[in-house]
């Protein structure tokens, strides 16, 4: 039961924007794929989510290759939340959360879908919201409203591409502490791509960094945010430490 | 900014359009009484003792001129302004419609070859000049969407791409006037104002069947067309959706409508543009509601369109596409020239 790459290379233009990459998530925990702009942190979770099909290799989901599942078995096995949405033409709170159930809409009422998108609005604190347009929220309130999106549509796996770039200090907490409620709560596995180390070595069970396509590193964050990884991949000097059990990468200099 | 999402919007729009068509049937030159006039229109289908004193000549006004005008003008409103809804929806783009981003155009150009190539026309001439509408709003509509779906165009140069094709078209079309006969030249002529003057049931049966088909097929689509305008292609395929598909099938519905239309009533532009904003403004987005609201206000806005051009300077006729483009060009600016991100 996991969703796992096997040697995967995409090609786009000639270049190469991952190549061997070997990665396995589980049920139940959160991963965070860490590394420079162009790493192809996006690239990949485009991939495992079958966006882009890769130039070799494979992505199979609980033993199954991700080709044979029909798309919208897809959706409701792995769920995205994008970095953000753009404008989205005047749908509201309510109907961009309910999208979250468009691969189960054929199996359930109209009423039963009602009922769960207004718990999913509850739980997210955005019953207030339920029926302003998606386009007048500000970046924390959306960057909740598509998370709400990917908790209804029940996937058992949840990729995550740096949700809380755009985002001020607390409504970054908060959104983290979502993922990680929601990957405790419902056992989903989660694979965040994020920029914010501390967080990441905060929130994470494991660590995953790549550095130009590369997957370079993977496990438990004291092993894999050293200072000399650090200034490997991302070219900085840093603090690594805990204050207080709450781990913090510290960028001191370019050297 | 809060929605309002009665349901019973749509039935209301609906009633008001049947009254509005009703009123507009019986306004003309001609004074034709209301109860006469709705005899009249009622006719051919009552027994003809019903209408045995009405003057023949009236019936004949109502039933051969001013009811294929209505209703023209009504499929004509509804099939723009689904197409553009659709076209909106798929490119996230609130700029687009049938006739800004050119298929307009590039419809009305292959119906003039058509009518340069063929001369006369009977039903199978009616169905060749659909047909090279269609061929000719594709050709268009495959070269602009096509740009929009490549990486890293953005929403400003698919309608600039738009204008360009719209010249372009205009050109081709403005080159078959240069070559064409006398009576060529005033057949093509009407097609470049776009106006319901000489609406025939040919043209009513025609588009009305057109639209008959191609809007539950966009109904359907209605999902998916949420997905697209929520996030474009990579959410809509996380949500499940074939993008391909859906574009492909969106786009041919879209462009079948808007060739039906140009084939029969010519160019008339912003009703696409305008009737999809009106209908996010009072339904809000989804678009199954969407859908069909915005297809009765380019209904209504037609209508109201024609009256206004067969009214106001009566006894000259304004073509509609004339009338239209008086409510539609400030608005087009207002929607270019808005802060982005904010709602419609």
């Amino acid at each position: 039961m996991t969703l796992s790459a096997r040697d995967l290379h995409l090609k786009r233009g000639g270049r190469a924007l991952i190549g061997g990459i070997d990665l396995t998530l589980a049920p139940g925990e959160l991963v965070c794929l860490l590394g420079p702009n162009g790493a192809g942190k996006s690239t990949l979770i485009r991939c495992l989510d079958g966006i882009w099909k890769p130039t070799s290799g494979h992505v199979a989901v609980d033993d199954r290759p991700l080709p044979s599942l029909h798309r919208a078995e897809l959706a409701r096995t792995i769920a995205y939340v994008p970095q953000h949405s753009g404008e989205t033409m005047g749908l509201d709170v309510t109907q961009i959360v309910t999208l979250g159930r468009a691969a189960h809409r054929h199996r359930e009422s109209a009423g039963a879908r009602r009922a769960l998108v207004a718990a999913a609005l509850q739980r997210f604190a955005l019953a207030p919201f339920a029926h302003r347009t998606f386009d007048s929220l500000s970046g924390g309130e959306k960057q909740r409203v598509l998370i709400a999106r990917a908790a209804v549509q029940e996937a058992r796996y949840l990729l995550l591409d740096e949700p809380t770039s755009a985002l001020d200090l607390r409504h970054q907490l908060e959104a983290l502490s979502q993922v990680r409620a929601m990957v405790d709560r419902t056992g989903v596995g989660a694979l965040m791509a994020i920029h914010d180390l501390s967080a990441a070595a905060r929130f994470a069970d494991r660590i995953a960094l790549m550095k130009e396509g590369r997957l370079v590193a993977m496990g438990d964050w004291r092993a894999i945010l050293t200072p000399e990884r650090l200034r490997d991949v991302f070219g900085v000097s840093a603090h690594v430490g805990e204050i207080k059990g709450v781990p913090y990468v510290l960028p001191t200099e370019v050297p | 900014m809060t929605q309002t999402r009665q349901p019973w919007l749509i039935a209301v729009a609906g009633a008001a359009l049947l009254a509005l068509a009703l009123f507009a049937t019986l306004q003309g030159v001609t004074q034709i009484g209301a109860v006469e006039a709705l005899r009249a229109l009622l006719s051919p289908i009552l027994p003809s003792s019903w209408s045995a004193d009405l003057v023949p000549q009236d019936v004949a006004i109502l039933t051969r001129l001013r009811l294929p005008r209505t209703l023209l003008a009504a499929i004509a409103g509804a099939s723009l302004a689904a197409a553009g809804v659709a076209m909106q929806g798929i490119t996230r783009n609130p700029l687009v419609s049938p006739y800004t981003i050119g298929i307009s155009p590039a419809a009305s150009f292959g119906a003039c070859l058509a009518i340069l190539a063929m001369g006369e026309r009977g039903l199978s001439g009616q169905v060749m000049l659909v047909g090279a509408a269609f061929v000719s709003a594709l050709v268009c509509a495959v070269l602009v969407l096509g740009l929009a779906s490549l990486r890293g165009i953005s929403g400003t140069v698919l309608v600039l791409a738009g204008v360009g094709l719209s010249y372009l078209f205009g050109a081709l079309t403005s080159t078959l006037q240069f070559i064409a006969t006398e009576q060529q030249l005033a057949v093509i002529v009407h097609w470049a104002f776009g106006s319901v003057n000489g609406a025939t049931w040919d043209g009513v049966l025609v588009t009305g069947m057109v639209l008959a088909a191609c809007l539950p097929v966009l109904l359907a689509q209605a999902w998916a067309l949420n997905a697209f305008a929520a996030g474009g292609d990579e959410v809509a395929a996380s949500l499940g959706f074939a993008v391909m598909r859906t574009r492909v099938t969106v786009t041919l519905a879209s462009v079948l409508m808007t060739a039906a239309v140009v084939s029969f009533a010519g160019v008339i532009g912003f009703v696409g543009l305008i009737a999809p904003h009106v209908g996010r403004l009072l339904v809000g987005g989804d678009h199954r509601r969407l859908l069909p609201f915005a297809a009765i206000v380019g209904a209504g806005l037609l209508l109201l369109a024609d009256l206004a051009g067969r009214l106001l300077f009566a006894p000259v006729t304004v073509p509609v596409g004339i009338v239209v483009a008086y409510l539609g060009v400030p608005l087009f600016l207002h929607l270019l020239l808005r802060p982005r991100g904010r709602a419609s």
